[in-house]
């Protein structure tokens, strides 16, 4: 099982990971593996600009999660509450800004909210509304698959003791949906931090994310200086993602 | 909270126009346990939910005391109910799974403390306060489950199968506790579903018998043990020899044999089913008028009693008699005379279930 594991996801998916990883640490790359071995790309990585843009992109994905998850959320809770063909018609609307490029999503946004009364553009609000939108999708989906999945049992033991359906909500239904919430929670948080196309339309020169910051370096060739900064996208991503999972192992009961 | 029992006033419920209960009328007296007893799919659950408030009978009503509660949703019903897989709260403590239906309504705080206590004490699990549901065994969280329904101090229990989910030892102990905890609420009513007829004999002091969702029989157990009022009644209650007869004045004939007993006003030459409790059946000539003589088609050792089955006249009908041990059975093949008093045998209207036996 192992061998046949390391076998399929060494060359699918930690080689490239494995290559930026050793670009952020190199000076040249002629041969077939880079030489170096130097951190002098991390110093400037971590400083100046490049902190900047992982605050802002760190402020924009969690700021967008956190919006995705609750509206994601009450659209599953109600759309629960619809007869079956309305819930999927209203699924399917959910899944839309999945199946248009990205670059789409940011373009509407942008035309959306260029005119007064919503006059966001050149804002940091763009570019976190063009997240929420995207991800929200991945919440919705998540959060109404975990919900078609709860035991009604539950719900009406505690009806039948007494509690209001709010009380039920908040008591019982949200507490047992926490693991999938908080799965949600973190993929919406790692779609957000690596989104680049749509921010690409819309983000104003006060918030540059890090993806931009990346792709403006290996834009202009420096592709260590990328790498690097790549390398602490990916940490910085890696961290968040684990401090979630230990809160769903957490409030994961059975 | 609302004593005063439960009365189902002609309640229908169909899904997708499929009625699975028809027009059931059933009183469950004040402080009555009253036994919900059919097979699978007969429409119990469906019964019993109707009174929690989860399905809305197409029509009739359902009455908790003097409170037509029909249209009230779950929560305003306060019932207490325990359903087969118990749905406990598994992120919620056991204090706090029993606490719950008491902060739902704003129950002060000592007052709750003092109620879970109660609660856990009455069903013996005060030591397992701290514990979640999935670190107790399926005996302890039926305990909880209990518990939990019965700290918000219910005038009316619902139990759906609660001693499925459990295996032969323990559920011969949990109806002791159940038998127990009611002579120690005598006020609340409760409405106990289940299949197993034991349970049911037990515990109940009337039993509904359901079949194809509509009430067949109910009465007090000793009632439909000895006179049933029909064939499916007989076989589900105990078991029963059921027997194809033509009614006579004084009797009735089962093929060749002319058998005395009463017929209860039945019309001489009508058809008719006779009940026979099988450990009213004797082996020999016995004492009386009743006999009748077959081969031995079967023998079953079951420690204190022996099991026969006899193959009586032409037809083939066989008659199931359970015998003290005897020293010396018959041997498969035997001609063997069976008797019965007159008194023991019930005759029942024709239909269903005529020739059939339980085992
Ligand atoms: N939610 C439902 N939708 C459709 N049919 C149902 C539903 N619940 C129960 N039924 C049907 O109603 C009948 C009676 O079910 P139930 O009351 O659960 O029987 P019991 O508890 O006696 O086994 C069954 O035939 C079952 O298939
Ligand atoms: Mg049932």
């Amino acid at each position: 099982m192992w061998a046949l594991f390391l076998l399929l996801f060494l060359p699918l998916f930690a080689l490239p990971l494995l290559v930026v990883l050793g670009a952020s640490f190199a000076t040249h790359w002629s041969g077939v593996l880079p030489s170096g071995p130097t951190t002098a790309h991390y110093a400037s990585a971590t400083r100046g600009e490049a902190l900047q843009a992982l605050t802002t992109s760190l402020v924009t994905a969690v700021t967008a999660s956190l919006i995705a998850l609750a509206a994601g959320t009450w659209a599953a809770l109600a759309a629960a509450e619809l007869r079956k063909r309305h819930r999927k018609a209203l699924d399917a609307l959910f899944v839309l800004p999945l199946a248009v490029p990205s670059v789409v999503v940011g373009l509407a946004t942008l035309v959306a909210f260029s005119q007064p009364p919503m006059l966001l553009n050149g804002t940091r609000w763009i570019v976190i509304i063009a997240h929420t939108v995207l991800v929200t999708a991945f919440a919705h989906q998540s959060v109404s698959a975990a919900l078609t999945r709860l035991d009604p049992a539950y719900e009406q033991a505690a009806a039948s003791l007494g509690a209001s359906p709010a009380y039920v909500l908040w008591r019982v239904r949200l507490p047992l949906l926490l693991p999938s919430l908080t799965a949600a929670a973190g993929l919406c948080f790692a779609l957000s931090m690596g989104e680049l196309s749509a921010t690409m339309m819309l983000y104003p020169p006060d918030w540059t994310p890090l993806p931009v910051l990346i792709y403006a370096a290996t834009d202009r060739g420096a592709l260590f200086t990328g790498s690097a900064v790549a390398a602490v996208l990916m940490a910085a991503t890696l961290l968040v993602l684990l401090g979630v999972s230990r809160i769903r192992t957490r409030a994961s009961y059975r | 909270m609302s004593g005063g029992g439960i009365r189902f006033d002609h309640v229908s419920v169909a899904y997708d126009g499929n009625t699975v209960l028809d027009a059931l009328d059933l009183t469950v007296e004040p402080g009555e346990v009253m036994a919900l007893l059919g097979p699978s799919g007969s429409g119990k659950t469906t019964a019993l939910r109707a009174v929690a408030g989860f399905v809305r009978p197409a029509s009739g009503r359902v009455f908790l005391g003097e409170r037509d509660v029909t249209g009230l949703p779950p929560h305003r019903r306060g019932i207490g109910m325990v359903v087969q897989q118990y749905a406990l709260f598994p992120h919620l403590r056991v204090e706090e799974n029993v606490a719950f239906g008491l902060r739902a309504r704003r129950v002060p705080r000592a007052e709750t403390r003092d109620r879970v206590a109660e609660a856990l004490d009455m069903t013996g699990m005060g030591a397992y306060a701290r514990r979640h549901p999935r670190e107790l065994s399926g005996g302890q969280q039926q305990r909880v489950a209990i518990a939990r329904a019965l700290a918000i101090r219910p005038g009316v229990l619902l139990l759906d199968e609660p001693l499925s989910a459990l295996d032969a030892q323990l559920r011969s102990g949990m109806l002791a506790e159940l038998a127990r905890l009611h002579r120690e609420l005598p006020d609340v009513s409760i409405l106990y579903v289940t299949h197993d007829q034991v349970e049911a004999l037990t515990l109940a002091d009337r039993i509904a018998v359901m079949d194809q969702a509509r009430l067949q029989a109910c009465g007090t157990p000793q009632q439909l043990y000895r006179a049933p009022d029909n064939a499916f009644t007989a076989s589900f209650v105990g078991n029963a020899n059921l027997l194809p007869v033509t009614v006579r004045t004084d009797g009735a004939l089962l093929g060749e044999t002319e058998l005395k007993l009463d017929t209860q006003g039945a019309a001489p030459g009508a058809t008719a089913t006779l009940c026979l409790r099988p450990h009213l059946v004797g082996l020999g000539d016995g004492p009386g008028p009743n006999r009748l003589t077959g081969t031995v088609g079967e023998i079953q050792w079951r420690g204190a009693t022996h099991r026969l089955y006899v193959d009586v006249d032409v037809a083939g009908h066989r008659v199931m008699a359970d015998v003290r041990e005897l020293r010396d059975p018959p041997a498969h093949g035997d001609e063997v005379t069976l008797h019965f008093a007159p008194d023991d045998a019930v005759l029942l209207p024709a239909g269903v279930g005529a020739g059939e036996e339980r085992r």
